[in-house]
């Protein structure tokens, strides 16, 4: 040893009984346990109890995997949930146009619902639908685009958490070019709702958009309103929508990256000191 | 989509993410449960991914949190429910419960659920620390300091047959 090298610590140790340690470490921590035979016993012992765990765990990873766990079995599985999902969504819709009376209204409710109906749960098409309407109403504002300015950040994301029930952060999406703008509280059909609205340097927008949403998970779906895209998914209880005046291909990874800062955010907490 | 990709991508997790169920629950049906609720999820957020990563840590993250859920829900409670229920078997006096530690399966069981998990995902799974510490969502020290109180749980068990370090809970 030259007497310049990082002393050896608990983390080396792990890394040694993990074996894991780079060989330059690995020499250092060996002179160590050379001249510390009780440490030395206590990672051959610690080295032990990890080969016995793997032993006694291997005959459940040779085990030949069955036949319900078959990802062609869950496919299947989830095809079917998602048309009898379905089948109860048109049967309300038909109620719905029978009650409607007029022949030309009855037309217009069922223009869409066959297609609408063979893509998506119906959760996230109303998600989708109230993001794009608030977009559209907030979007073109110019004097009062936000309600709060993204100058008071911690006070607007504690407001809307607080009247949404649920941790919100505004997703960081700066690597996009969106820089946050602020927000605001909306009140759409099922309750409250947030918007987030972020400007790039062209001065052009995009809504990010939170409510309370029953219904079962969704990857997301995708909606497109003359030249502006959505994408809106459902997850644990709450509908999420990005919405921009931007094609698919440009809006998937920033929707991506909101997916990933809202689910962050939802991590259980974990850990006790 | 390729889902035939996916499909051998997922389906070659099986075996170790049945291992892992397995060494939680130890009961082989609820393991299974446990790997068709992680699939099942899976599938739904496979578009959500960022599929430039690893899908195993991603996998793993997925069913121990529903692991976790499953715990909380049955238990009704908190998390620390969890750890004195596991307390009170551990106490049980008496040679049959002393004999029974020293199978190093059932030491694990007695571990605090984190400390467990990462032996697990680090000693059987083979996943880096940086990997361990995001299925767990905690930065890698505290991952480190965790699995080595893990390691010293286990030995201690092993060793005095009986988890010497606990106080009772009564």
């Amino acid at each position: 040893m030259t007497g310049t090298e990082i002393p050896v610590g608990e983390d080396d140790l792990q890394a040694a009984i993990d074996g894991r340690l780079t060989p330059e470490r690995r020499a250092a921590v060996d002179a160590f346990l050379a001249d510390h035979p009780d440490l030395a016993e206590r990672v051959a012992g610690d080295i032990r109890l990890r080969d016995v765990l793997r032993a006694r765990l291997a005959a459940k990873h040779a085990e030949p995997i069955p036949a319900r766990l078959r990802i062609a079995t869950l496919r299947a599985a989830r095809r079917a949930r998602l048309l009898a999902h379905a089948r109860t969504v048109a049967a309300a819709l038909v109620v719905f146009v029978a009650g409607a009376g007029t022949g030309a209204l009855a037309t217009r409710t069922l223009a869409p619902a066959p297609d609408l109906v063979a893509q998506a749960p119906a959760p996230a098409v109303g998600v989708a639908a109230d993001a794009a309407a608030a977009h559209r109403t907030f979007v073109v504002e110019v004097a009062h685009p936000v309600e709060v300015d993204a100058g008071r950040e911690a006070h607007l994301m504690q407001w809307l958490s607080k009247r949404l029930g649920r941790r919100l952060a505004a997703p960081d999406l700066s690597r996009f070019g969106w820089k946050l703008m602020g927000g605001r509280l909306l009140s759409v059909e099922t309750g409250a709702a947030a918007q987030l609205m972020y400007e790039d340097a062209d001065g052009r927008r995009l809504t990010v958009f939170v409510r309370a949403s029953a219904g079962e998970e969704t990857a997301f779906r995708f909606r497109r309103d003359g030249d502006t895209s959505t994408f809106a998914w459902i997850d644990r209880g709450f509908g999420f929508a990005v919405t921009a005046a931007t094609d698919r291909d440009h809006l998937l990874p920033v929707a991506q990256a909101v997916y990933h800062g809202f689910e962050e955010t939802a991590a259980p907490a974990t850990g006790r000191g | 989509m390729a889902s035939d990709d996916t499909t051998a991508l997922l389906e070659r997790q099986i075996p170790a993410l049945r291992r892992f169920a397995w060494a939680l629950t130890r009961d082989d049906e609820a393991a299974d449960d446990l790997v068709q609720d992680c699939l099942e999820r899976a599938l739904t957020r496979w578009s959500l991914r960022r599929p430039e990563v690893d899908p195993r840590p991603w996998l793993f993250t997925i069913l121990r949190n529903l692991h976790v859920d499953g715990l909380r829900r049955r238990r009704g409670r908190g998390a620390e429910v969890e750890w004195s229920e596991d307390t009170d078997v551990a106490t049980n006096d008496g040679v049959d419960g002393a004999l029974e530690l020293r199978d190093t399966l059932a030491a694990l069981d007695l571990l605090p659920e984190e400390q467990k998990t990462l032996l697990l995902l680090v000693g059987v799974e083979d996943l880096s620390y940086q990997e361990a510490a995001r299925v767990l969502d905690l930065p890698v020290g505290t991952v480190m300091s965790r699995l080595a109180r893990g390691r010293k749980r286990l030995r201690s068990i092993l060793e005095t047959g009986r988890p010497s370090f606990l106080r009772r809970v009564k």
